[in-house]
């Protein structure tokens, strides 16, 4: 007896499962894993946010045109539970089981990194937002396109102002302490190439284990060798664990530059023993850029906080970036064909709230810089580069006996 | 490596700086390994949900000095709702593994972990928390050595609490109740006890100490709703080198083993220094497996 | 009803059983083609349990660490791969042979260091075991470090790659269950069933129990390398702890499957597979946001109330039903 309501039960799935695949007519249905759910859960919940809102704006604002037909955008979400491989599954997934033919990426460059097979294989375009490293271009890829600046440009900047407070710069020392995953890595990479363009020597490269919250034994190494530079990337954990332990441990370094400190909010939770950080972002809402759909950047930032009662990250805005050049693509393209759309992909170059967005032919968006904030009397100021900057940065750091 | 170890050599007060810093972080772990050991002593449990009742324990803390709890107080606060908690998750949920055997209880054990988990991470968030108590750091040796006050009160209260519990254990009539279901249930409950209650007892003692243990965490480090299993893992690392119901050989392993990490941490580089401490878990294992062969038993 | 339904099962001869699945799952990718690579998932899973089985279910000797003999798989075919320099098809039966043969003489190793442990101790030291290669491999540049291996494209026509691992995945799994089947009809399998029930007692009448537990860890190793070598390139990039050592999930799962299916039977953790991995699936589709609770009280219900898994308790049934206490 039991069985056979077992049996209806599944039958009704099935029914259901099928009639979310009717399609309206008139939208455009973009497939999306992120993860709202595992340790990438805070970002994964401002990636979707940052999608969500475009498609709300985009379509509010008359949806997207297409030849002489207009589109509203929709997406298809799944958890990918911070997980590289069930993102892959998913990424499958959305393709053949959801008939999804363009798909937007997921947080962390270690989830791209197992879904842009699947993409490339079955020739879905995939535009990401939230994966950085730069190894992903080096693949020879040709549906992946990333509008945020990759991870050699992340502390670029830090090693740059650096070298020019210094009159010979390869006698600086740098120490490094980055998280074991994808993303950290790569921006280790980048720090390190940058180094050697310096002269500067490494005395310290540790990598951290990410189910460790405890540096002390790197910070020791640190104070004992007496680097001029340190810069810690281990994502919202590392941020936070750095900036506690350096000060609990009286770590003197003369800068001190991260990766994920905003996010991490170092300046408001932690207030004085935050200053004088040097936080790599990618985006501001005091940057200049501005675009037709949110204005400003600071009319996004306060469009996104009107919605969401919290301030604009930036995963946030490159996200809905990444909405915009999709959109972008499919006028272009005049067409929903997905080598079409592809096509009009790589040929990108607009202006966004969020900055330019001009891919090169492995798929990277190389006009848009990095940024350098600082954090200045418990607020985060721009300091780098120089076009953009709000104040100058204040260096050398001083020591804790004197703070 | 090997310029990582004369550095070590040539620096001692810096040498002292890594042990140091480890050994009170091993004390964290320790405390949430007498819990570990009480319960796998008691009920025959191998507690996997151990992290995940840390991890809420700094929760609460954290929730309660949002609140303007002062720190001092909302550590034992924390320390008795989560015995509260254990209290509870007893009768829910852990009587039912009683009788079962041991392996039972570490998949039943991981299946409530993920679920607390997913609960954490729902009603708190996924963001990274810590607090900041303004105790301030402890210097020596011209600052070479540096260590947060707030370590050192944690290794303080985790020797406070290990004392306190054997005295416990040893004198209190709850205590020997305690030891006496341990060694035989049956015979405790013809001669009077009520080992349900005392099972219930000894679980939610396990949660006040992973309240205590959370709450310095919360204060000495960061938490978030996924670091749950290091700590669990740990705590049960110490115990199987310590051996069951030996309170001072769970202080002595999990400050050795905490001093230990950190120092494979600065010679190794951080990168492996998981892979030490558990590398060195598993010879452990097999050196006494071999010995306890020699004699013509195993371990058991 | 039950007991009519089960009647029935039983009453199937085994031979028409095997062809009959045999040919549904011959067909299945071609029936229904998006769920190629679930369905290649699910072989998987059934390698996972079939092979923990070996160990958990036949020898008695719970292991929580299974996994490494996957992860040792994915490595090493993933390296040859990379390095050999060969055409693709060539590279992949190299590395499947370095993977099976890799993991074999891991599992002889670590079998002569571990398998002299006992009960809980041997699972708690398998489970180290587990983590610190994870986090070994997470340390070692050579194979990627903490940024993992990205494994090379597949060659061949679109939609052929799914058709290919599905095929090489069901194979294994077939390989994989007619070669315990054998196993256990053996003298071989009598003596790990002996080990089980009490090993003093067998090592007392002359057995090599030492011997026995390696070699049928060798064997569960052997099977395991190989999936985990195609898993890896199903999978396309190899994460060290979230993908090739990942305990909280495969670790864990290949346990429960084999409980939830019955431990120490033949056709147990096939079923087991199969019911976790759609139950699993359902959850992630339906339940979105809710599935990992689900999970978790899945399986803290699986264990608690269904410890002997499904076979035990359609043999205790019988039993039952037969006038047998049990």
């Amino acid at each position: 007896m039991k069985w056979r309501v077992g049996v209806l039960a599944v039958l009704a799935g099935f029914a259901l499962t099928g009639s979310a695949f009717a399609d309206d007519a008139a939208t455009i249905r973009l497939g999306a894993a992120v993860s709202l759910s595992g340790k990438y859960s805070t970002n994964g919940v401002f990636t979707r946010n940052g999608y969500d809102l475009a498609v709300a704006r985009i379509n509010e604002s008359g949806g997207v045109k297409v030849g002489d037909k207009t589109y509203k955008l929709e997406i298809v979400y799944y958890d990918d539970e911070s997980t590289p491989a069930r993102g892959a599954q998913l990424a499958e997934r959305l393709i053949q089981q959801d008939k999804v033919q363009y798909l937007l990426g997921p947080y962390s460059s270690g989830l791209v990194e197992a879904m842009a097979p699947v993409t490339e294989k079955y020739g879905v375009p995939m535009v990401e937002a939230n994966g950085a490293a730069i190894s992903l271009f080096r693949k020879g890829y040709k549906y992946l396109f990333a509008v945020l600046s990759t991870t050699d440009q992340y502390l670029k900047g830090a090693v740059d102002l650096a070298g020019k407070q210094s009159a010979d710069p390869s006698k600086l020392k740098i120490a490094m302490a980055f998280e074991n995953d994808p993303f950290s890595q790569d921006v280790r990479e980048g720090v390190t190439e940058d180094a050697k363009r310096f002269g500067m020597k490494i005395v310290v490269d540790d990598k951290l284990p990410p189910e460790l919250n405890d540096m002390s034994a790197t910070l020791t190494k640190v104070k004992l060798l007496k680097p001029d530079i340190l810069i810690v990337s281990g994502h919202e954990k590392g941020a936070e664990t750095a900036i506690r332990q350096i000060s609990d441990q009286r770590v003197n370094v003369p800068m001190l530059a991260m990766t994920h400190c905003d996010s991490a909010q170092i300046a408001e939770k932690h207030g004085k023993i935050a200053e004088y950080t040097l936080c790599a972002a990618q985006w501001a809402p005091s940057l200049g850029y501005s675009d037709k759909l949110f204005g400003k950047a600071s009319d996004y930032a306060a469009l996104y906080e009107k919605t969401y009662k919290e301030a604009a990250p930036y995963q946030a805005a490159e996200s809905s970036a990444a909405v915009q050049v999709f959109a972008d693509a499919f006028t272009r393209a005049g067409s929903l064909d997905p080598k079409a759309v592809r096509d009009a992909l790589s040929a990108t170059n607009i202006q966004t709230f969020y900055g330019p967005i001009h891919f090169d032919e492995t798929g990277k968006n190389v006009d848009k810089p990095t940024i350098l904030f600082q954090v200045q009397d418990g607020k985060y100021v721009v300091v780098y580069p120089e076009k953009w900057a709000e104040a100058k940065l204040r260096t050398p750091t001083p020591s804790w006996d004197k703070r | 490596m090997t310029d990582n170890l004369i550095l070590l050599l040539q620096n001692p007060s810096f040498a002292l700086d890594v042990v140091l810093n480890g050994l009170l972080a091993g004390a964290i772990f320790a405390l949430a390994a007498y819990g570990m050991s009480l319960v796998w002593g008691v009920l025959n449990i191998v507690n996997i949900v151990q992290g995940e009742l840390v991890v809420l324990g700094g929760y609460i803390t954290f929730v309660t000095i949002g609140a303007g709890v002062p720190a001092l107080v909302a550590l034992p606060l924390s320390a008795l709702v989560m015995f509260g908690v254990g209290f509870a998750l007893y009768y829910t949920v852990i009587f039912r593994v009683i009788d079962k055997d041991l392996f039972i209880s570490i998949l039943a054990t991981f299946g409530l972990s993920i679920v607390i988990q997913q609960l954490m991470n729902t009603v708190f968030g996924s963001d990274v928390r810590s607090i900041d108590t303004g105790l301030g750091s402890f210097y020596m040796l011209d600052g070479a050595v540096t260590v947060a006050w707030i370590k050192i009160v944690a290794c303080a209260l985790a020797l406070v609490s290990g004392l306190a519990l054997w005295t416990f254990l040893r004198y209190a009539r709850l205590g020997q109740a305690i030891r006496a279901t341990a060694q035989n249930p049956r015979a405790a409950h013809i001669l009077g006890i009520d080992t349900s209650r005392v099972y219930a007892i000894t679980y939610g003692l396990n949660g006040a100490l992973c309240g205590a243990a959370g709450s310095l965490a919360v204060m000495a480090w960061t938490i978030h709703p996924y670091i749950g299993l290091p700590y669990t893992v740990r705590s049960f690392m110490i115990v199987v080198v310590a051996g069951l119901g030996n309170v001072g050989g769970v202080v002595a392993a999990g400050l050795s083993l905490g001093a230990l990490e950190n120092v494979a941490g600065f010679v190794f580089g951080a990168e492996y220094q998981i892979a030490f401490v558990f590398a060195l878990m598993v010879l452990i294992l097999v050196w006494r497996n071999w010995r306890a062969a020699r004699r013509r038993t195993y371990l058991a | 009803m039950i007991d009519m339904f089960l009647d029935r099962v039983r009453a199937v001869p085994e031979w028409a059983l095997l062809v009959g699945l045999g040919l549904i799952a011959l067909a299945a990718p071609f029936v229904v083609p998006s769920l190629a690579t679930q369905l290649a998932m699910l072989w998987l899973m059934v390698v996972f349990a079939q092979t923990w089985d070996v160990l958990g279910g036949q020898l008695g000797y719970n292991s929580f660490g299974n996994v490494i003999f996957f992860g040792i798989g994915c490595y090493a075919c993933a390296v040859v791969q990379r390095d050999s320099g060969l055409p693709y098809y060539d590279a992949l039966a190299l590395g499947l042979l370095f993977a099976a043969v890799l993991a074999l003489v891991s599992a002889l190793l670590f079998g002569a260091a571990l398998l002299g442990i006992r009960g809980h101790y041997f699972a708690i030291a398998t489970l180290g075991l587990g983590i610190a290669a994870g986090e070994l491999a997470a340390g070692w540049d050579y194979i990627g470090a903490g940024s993992g291996l990205a494994m090379p494209l597949f060659p061949g026509a679109l939609g052929s790659r799914e058709l290919f691992f599905y095929y090489v995945m069901f194979a294994i799994a077939g390989a994989c269950f007619f070669t315990l089947r054998w196993i256990y009809g053996t003298r071989f399998g009598l003596a790990m069933n002996a080990i089980r029930d009490d090993e003093d007692k067998a090592e007392a009448m002359g057995l090599h129990t030492t011997a026995i537990k390696t070699v049928a860890w060798a064997i569960s190793a052997l099977f395991l390398g190989l999936a985990g070598g195609v898993a890896g390139n199903m999978l396309g990039f190899i994460d060290p702890r979230d993908v090739a050592f990942s305990g909280a999930t495969f670790g864990v799962w290949m346990v429960l499957m084999a409980i939830l299916g019955g431990k120490g039977t033949l056709w147990g953790p096939v079923l087991g597979a199969v019911i976790f991995h759609i139950t699993k699936e359902f959850f992630w589709t339906y339940l979105l946001g809710w599935q990992r609770v689900a999970l978790g009280l899945l399986i803290v219900v699986i264990v608690l109330y269904f410890p002997q898994g499904i076979m035990g308790w359609a043999r205790a049934r019988q039993q039952a039903r037969a006038g047998v206490a049990t």
